[in-house]
């Protein structure tokens, strides 16, 4: 790896983590989603640090490139994310469901407490008019 | 009987529901009766509203399963005894709500499914549906052991267990049919089926159409499976 390269890709791996580090302080981004950026950039530092330890890894999943290890790894970080985002997805639509079924559950109580207020209103206006 | 609720899902369906309504009143006169709008474009909620007893109206359209389980939790909400769930297109007969009720008061049963075949000729669907249909009674009578004839059938009866039951999360809102009689049965509940008749003039919408038929195939299949390979769902009331 020249130093041109190394410092290329340590420059992405910082921006990323301060990138993420900065959306979490702003509130910007929750914690949970956070936990994917942060350890993929620092996994990613260490790799470009210890060049050797690709190596190592290429040669362990039996790839002829370390980029090929690089591509295979930033493809898996994007499908972890989106499974993490289908996961969350799910969940969202189930309290939506839930929060919307007690909307109109709560709108009916509240029409039928609207009713009889009504009708009590009325009942007490007909025994004065009869007094 | 006072603590009976009829739940009528309901999207679009201003021209159906009075009939319905009138149907069930004329056989059963002391049953409320909930008409669950389903975000509906049209009058469906201010006939629901003048002539069922309550109105729950869904903010946005979120479809048959949901709308029927926001009636099991107003049900179960309201102490409710039986629940009757019958469709608003005007398909089901309400004459036949008081015989599927029957097996239930006497208790022989906790879950009554209205079969639109055991009645003879009253339903003749397409051979694509038919298919289907023979299919997921197939894969239930093997997973379970009970003869079931129509998974399909929107035309329900059940008691206040079953109702508990459904208002949590082993309710699966998108599109209950053959996974739901699963998930009963292996919560122990008493499944039975009995005839009633199919209205085929009633002018009633299918919700299969398009690709849904596919996407409902694939679904059914995959909830079933999972289902075969969750835990037993535990019973309202009986966790310790």
């Amino acid at each position: 790896m020249t130093a041109n390269q190394k410092i290329f890709a340590l420059t992405i791996c910082v921006v990323i983590f301060l990138m993420t580090i900065e959306l979490v302080r702003r509130r910007r981004l929750r914690e949970e989603y956070s936990i994917l950026w942060l350890t993929t950039s620092l996994l990613m530092f260490v790799l470009v640090i210890r060049y050797e330890w690709l190596e190592k890894l290429t040669y362990l999943i039996g790839a002829v490139l370390p980029t090929t290890t690089i591509f295979l790894g930033a493809l898996l970080f994007l499908l972890l994310i989106v499974v993490q985002f289908s996961m969350k997805l799910s969940e969202i639509s189930n309290q939506l469901k839930n929060l919307g079924q007690e909307n109109a559950l709560l709108r009916a109580e509240l029409e039928k407490m609207k009713d009889y207020e009504q009708e009590e209103k009325s009942e007490e206006k007909k025994t004065i008019e009869t007094e | 009987m006072h603590n009976l609720l009829v739940v009528i899902p309901a999207f679009n369906e201003e021209k159906n529901l009075p009939n319905v309504i009138a149907g069930i009143r004329k056989v059963l006169s002391e049953a409320d009766i909930l008409v669950v709008n389903d975000g509906s474009a049209d009058a469906t909620a201010s006939v629901g509203r003048e002539l069922g007893d309550v109105l729950v109206s869904h903010p946005w359209n979120m479809g048959y399963g949901v709308a029927i389980q926001t009636g099991y939790k107003y049900a179960f909400a309201n102490n409710y005894e039986f629940l009757v769930q019958i469709d608003a297109d005007g398909q089901h007969d309400p004459e036949d709500i008081p015989h599927l009720l029957e097996p239930l008061v006497a208790d022989s049963c906790d879950f009554v499914l209205g079969s639109r075949f055991l009645a003879e000729g009253s339903y003749k669907p397409t051979l694509a549906r038919r298919i289907g249909m023979k299919l997921f009674s197939a894969l239930i009578r093997i997973s379970t052991g009970e003869r079931i004839t129509d998974s399909t059938s929107g035309f329900q009866v059940f008691n206040a267990e079953v109702i508990h039951f459904l208002t949590g999360d082993h309710f699966p809102c998108d599109y209950p049919d053959a996974d739901l009689l699963l998930v009963l049965h292996r919560a122990g509940f008493r499944i039975i089926e009995l005839p009633v008749v199919m209205r085929e003039d009633a002018g009633g919408r299918s919700m299969h159409s398009g690709l849904r038929p596919l996407y409902y195939i694939f679904k059914m299949l995959l909830s079933i499976g999972i289902n075969l390979i969750r835990s037993v769902p535990e019973r309202p009331g009986r966790a310790q």
